[in-house]
C-alpha cells in the first residue's frame, strides 16, 4: 500500500526543499513530492499546518541491551525514539558485555531488525571491554556494521592510546565520539562545581575536567590527522575550544544536548537526582554559549545521550544516584521549545543539527528527503503544546528532569522506511 | 510572639528552609529548657509516650549523646542504630530503613549521614519527623542553632554581630548552616579559610569571603573555628598542618586582633594547637564546654517543637 502524506510543510535541508508539498511513498522509500499527488489508493496522512521534516537521526544513545534490560532494550529503546521523533539511531557500546567485536555487533544489528521499530546502527569501542588498555579490534567492528568508535561512559584516560587510537582508525575512515572528561580533575565531584554545589554541599565537578579532555583531543585530532566527534558539550570554553580547532582545520564535529540549553544546575536543588547527569548541568553562562554555538555551527548536531536507568538507581542519596536522563521523548520538543521558538536556530537549521549533521558523521544515508532515499518522515505541529508526562514515555525508565515542563512540537507522526510507527503521537506497534 | 506556636514542616534538615521567626522560636523554647538543665531534678514530661530513633551512618559522640540525654530528660523513649551493626550492613537501602523504623511507630528520626542530602530523601519517605544531624557537607543544623543560641545567651542579640568562621569552609557542614542561620538572623558573617578550602560562589549567601584570617577576625564579637580533617592534607588541599597552624591558627596574639569581648567557639572535637592556641581553648574567652550544655538544650527545644505538632497550634507564618 502506498503512503501520501498531504499538504504538510515540507523542509528539507539537503534538497532545499521549503514549501507545503504531497509526498507519495511506496515500497518503502520516497518515491514522488509534488502539489496535489492523487491519493488513489494510498493512505493517506493529513498533515495540513504541520511539518514535515526528514526522521531524526541521533548520533548518540544508551540502549542498554545486552546487560541492562531491566533499564531498557532494543523493543523499548527503539519505541521510546520513534516516539520522540527518530528513525535512526546509534547506540553506544557500554553494555555488558561491551559492543567491541564482531559478534556483539551481529547481536545489535540482528535483534534491531527483528525486535526493533527504528534503524539502530551500532558504535564500537574504542577500547577492549571500554578499560582503556588496548584497542579493540578497529578494522573488524568497521566492516562489521559500527559506524563509529567510542568508550562513552568514560574517557579514554591514556592520551598515548588516544592518540594511536586516531591514527588506526583514520586508516578506516571511522570517527572516534569522544566523552571528555579529565577524571582526575572531576575527583568523585557530582555536580556542577558552582554555586550550587557549594550550597547544597555536593562535590564539585569543575567545567576544567570537561575542558581540559577536549582540548587534548584536539589537539591530539589536529596531530593525527583524524576525524573526530566531541560527545555532550557542556561548557562555555569546551564551545570555544571547538570554535578554534575548526578555524584551524581540524576535522572535528561536535554534539550538545537537549539538557545543556534548557536546564542549568539550579536543576540539582532539592538533591534531585533526574538531574544528575556526566557532564553535569552547567550555569546560565555555559547555557547561553551552548546556543551561541549552536548558531555559528561550531556545534553541528544535538544529540539525546539517552541514558535510562531504573527508579531504584535513582531514588537514592544524590551520591550514589546513576548519572544520565531518558532523551528520546524530550529532545525534540525542548529544541523547538528553547532554540527555534525564541528564534535562535531556524526550523532549517535545526534539521541540519537533528537529522542531516549526525548522518553525515555516521556516514548514513539518512536526514533527508528526497526521492528514492528510504522514507524516513517526522510530522509535527508546531504550535501544539502538550505536558512532559513520564509516566507515559514508551522507555522502560522515567528518569527524567523535565516531568511536567509544557514543550511544543511533539511528533505526532513518526515513519520507518516507509511504515508508520507512530500515528497521532500514538505508537502503533 | 505567640507563645504556641508550631513549626511549618515535620522535618528539620536544614537552616536554609527555615524562617527567621521559626529560628528565633526554637531558640526561645530552648531557654526553657536550659533553665530545666540546670535544676536538680531533670526529667520533664515533654516528650512522654513519644519514640525518637538516632540513625547514625557516621561516629558521633557529643551530637548523639546529645540528643539522647535531650529524649531521656524529657521522658521519651528512645533507641539507637548504628550502621555498622545495623541491616545497613546486609545493603539495605536507606529508604528501607527508614520505613522500617517508621513502621514500629517513631515520632521523630535523628539522622546523620556522610552523603548531603540523606535526611531529605529520608524525610520524603517516612511519616516520621526527621532531623538532620549532619549531611555530608551540607548542614547541621542543631549545631548551629546551639552556636546562635550560645552567642545570643552572651551578647543578647546576633543582629550586628561579627563572627569570623575559620577554616575549612568546603567540607563543612557547620559553617554551612551557621551562615544560613546567623545571616538570617542579622549578624555579619566573614569567612577565612585556605584558598582550596572555600566554597566557590559562597559570597553569594552575603558572607565576606578574606584571604587572611587577620581580616576575617579583626573586630569581630565571635570568632569561630572550624576542625581541620587531617585526611585533607593527603589530598593536597593544604601542605602540611603545621603551614594550616601558622596562617589560620587562632592564638592569643592573633586575637588581639578581635573585640576585647571577643569569644571564640569551636563545633569540636579540637585539634589542640592547630586550630585553637592550647591557651586560647581553654582560656576565659572560650564558649567550647558552654556549647555542649547548649546543644542538648537546643535539642529538647526541638524535639519538644516537632513531636508537638499536629496538636493544632498556630503554624508560625
Amino acid at each position: 500500500m502506498k503512503l501520501l502524506i498531504k499538504k504538510g510543510h515540507v523542509i528539507d535541508v539537503k534538497t532545499g526543499l521549503d514549501k507545503v508539498l504531497d509526498i507519495l511513498i511506496d515500497n518503502g522509500n520516497v518515491v514522488q513530492i509534488e502539489n496535489d499527488i492523487d491519493s488513489d489508493g494510498c493512505e493517506v496522512i493529513e498533515a495540513k499546518g504541520m511539518y514535515v521534516v526528514p526522521g531524526l537521526v541521533d548520533a548518540h544513545c544508551h540502549l542498554r541491551d545486552p546487560g541492562f534490560e531491566y533499564k531498557e532494550d532494543i523493543a523499548s529503546g527503539t519505541r521510546s525514539a520513534a516516539k520522540g521523533g527518530f528513525t535512526s539511531i546509534a547506540c553506544m557500546p557500554n553494555t555488558n558485555p561491551v559492543i567491541d567485536n564482531e559478534a556483539m555487533i551481529m547481536y545489535i544489528l540482528n535483534k534491531s531488525k527483528t525486535e526493533g521499530v527504528v534503524n539502530v546502527y551500532p558504535i564500537g569501542a574504542v577500547s577492549k571491554g571500554l578499560k582503556g588498555e588496548e584497542l579493540s579490534e578497529i578494522g573488524e567492528l568497521k566492516f562489521s556494521g559500527a559506524v563509529a568508535l567510542s568508550d562513552d561512559g568514560r574517557p579514554v584516560n591514556s592520551s598515548s592510546l588516544m592518540k594511536k587510537a586516531m591514527q588506526y582508525a583514520s586508516m578506516f575512515d571511522i570517527t572516534i565520539i569522544s566523552h571528555c572528561e579529565d577524571l582526575d580533575l572531576v575527583d568523585e565531584g557530582l555536580m556542577n562545581e558552582g554555586y550550587y554545589s557549594s550550597i547544597l554541599g555536593l562535590k564539585g565537578n569543575p567545567a576544567p575536567a570537561e575542558e581540559v579532555m577536549i582540548a587534548r583531543d584536539l589537539i591530539l585530532a589536529e596531530y593525527t590527522k583524524a576525524t573526530i566527534h566531541i560527545a555532550h558539550v557542556s561548557t562555555e570554553l569546551g564551545v570555544d575550544l571547538i570554535r578554534n580547532a575548526k578555524r584551524r582545520g581540524v576535522k572535528v564535529t561536535a554534539e550538545t544536548c537537549p539538557h545543556y540549553f534548557s536546564l542549568t544546575d539550579q536543576a540539582c536543588e532539592g538533591f534531585n537526582t533526574n538531574a544528575k547527569v556526566n557532564p553535569p548541568l552547567r550555569t546560565q553562562k555555559d547555557v547561553d554559549a551552548i546556543i551561541e554555538g549552536l548558531k555559528d555551527d561550531t556545534i553541528d548536531m544535538i544529540s539525546t545521550d539517552h541514558a535510562p536507568h531504573h527508579r531504584d538507581e535513582k531514588n537514592v542519596e544524590f551520591k550514589l544516584a546513576a548519572n544520565g536522563m531518558v532523551g528520546f521523548e524530550t529532545a525534540f520538543p525542548l529544541a523547538i521549545t528553547y532554540l527555534v521558538k525564541p528564534g535562535h536556530l531556524s526550523l532549517k537549521e535545526l534539521v541540519w543539527k537533528m537529522c542531516l549533521n549526525p548522518s553525515i558523521m555516521l556516514g548514513l544515508n539518512k536526514g533527508t528527503i528526497e526521492i528514492g532515499a528510504s522514507a524516513d518522515i517526522l510530522i509535527f505541529d508546531i504550535n501544539e503544546r502538550n505536558t512532559v508526562n513520564i509516566e507515559k514515555f514508551e522507555s522502560k525508565s522515567k528518569n527524567s528532569p523535565f516531568n511536567g515542563f509544557k514543550l511544543y512540537g511533539q511528533p505526532q507522526y513518526t515513519i520507518v522506511n516507509g511504515k508508520p510507527i507512530v500515528k497521532e503521537k500514538t505508537l502503533l506497534f | 510572639m505567640n507563645k504556641y506556636m508550631n513549626l511549618k514542616s515535620k522535618d528539620l534538615l536544614g537552616l536554609r528552609d527555615i524562617s527567621p521567626e521559626e529560628i528565633e522560636y526554637i531558640l526561645n523554647t530552648a531557654k526553657t529548657m536550659k533553665y530545666i538543665l540546670t535544676t536538680n531534678n531533670k526529667k520533664t514530661a515533654h516528650l512522654q509516650g513519644k519514640s525518637i530513633i538516632t540513625l547514625f551512618y557516621e561516629n558521633s559522640t557529643r551530637t548523639r549523646l546529645s540528643f539522647e540525654l535531650a529524649s531521656k530528660y524529657m521522658g521519651a523513649s528512645s533507641a539507637n542504630i548504628s550502621a555498622s551493626s545495623s541491616s545497613v550492613q546486609k545493603g539495605e537501602t536507606l529508604i528501607d530503613t527508614g520505613k522500617t523504623i517508621d513502621s514500629m511507630g517513631s515520632d521523630v528520626i535523628v539522622i546523620r549521614h556522610p552523603m548531603s542530602g540523606a535526611p531529605h530523601l529520608l524525610a520524603r519517605n517516612v511519616k516520621s519527623s526527621v532531623i538532620n544531624a549532619g549531611d555530608g557537607m551540607n548542614e547541621h543544623p542543631t549545631q548551629a542553632l546551639l552556636d546562635m543560641f550560645t552567642i545570643i545567651e552572651k551578647k543578647g542579640s546576633l543582629k550586628g554581630l561579627k563572627v569570623a568562621i575559620i577554616g575549612d569552609i568546603l567540607h563543612s557542614r557547620v559553617a554551612r548552616s551557621n551562615i544560613w542561620g546567623m545571616t538570617k538572623l542579622g549578624a555579619e558573617v566573614s569567612i577565612s579559610g585556605p584558598a582550596t578550602l572555600i566554597p566557590p560562589g559562597i559570597e553569594r549567601l552575603g558572607v565576606n569571603v578574606l584571604s587572611t584570617v587577620q581580616e576575617a577576625i579583626l573586630d569581630a564579637d565571635v570568632v569561630m573555628c572550624l576542625r581541620i580533617q587531617l585526611e585533607r592534607q593527603k589530598k593536597a588541599l593544604f601542605p602540611t598542618v603545621r603551614e594550616y597552624s601558622r596562617f589560620f591558627g587562632i592564638d592569643d596574639k592573633r586575637l588581639k586582633l578581635a573585640k576585647e569581648d571577643a569569644f571564640v567557639m569551636h563545633p569540636g572535637p579540637v585539634n589542640r594547637g592547630v586550630e585553637l592556641s592550647s591557651a586560647v581553648m581553654d582560656g576565659e574567652r572560650s564558649l567550647i564546654n558552654e556549647q555542649v550544655t547548649n546543644g542538648v538544650a537546643v535539642r529538647m527545644a526541638l524535639l519538644y517543637l516537632l513531636t508537638r505538632r499536629g496538636s493544632g497550634n498556630e503554624v508560625i507564618d
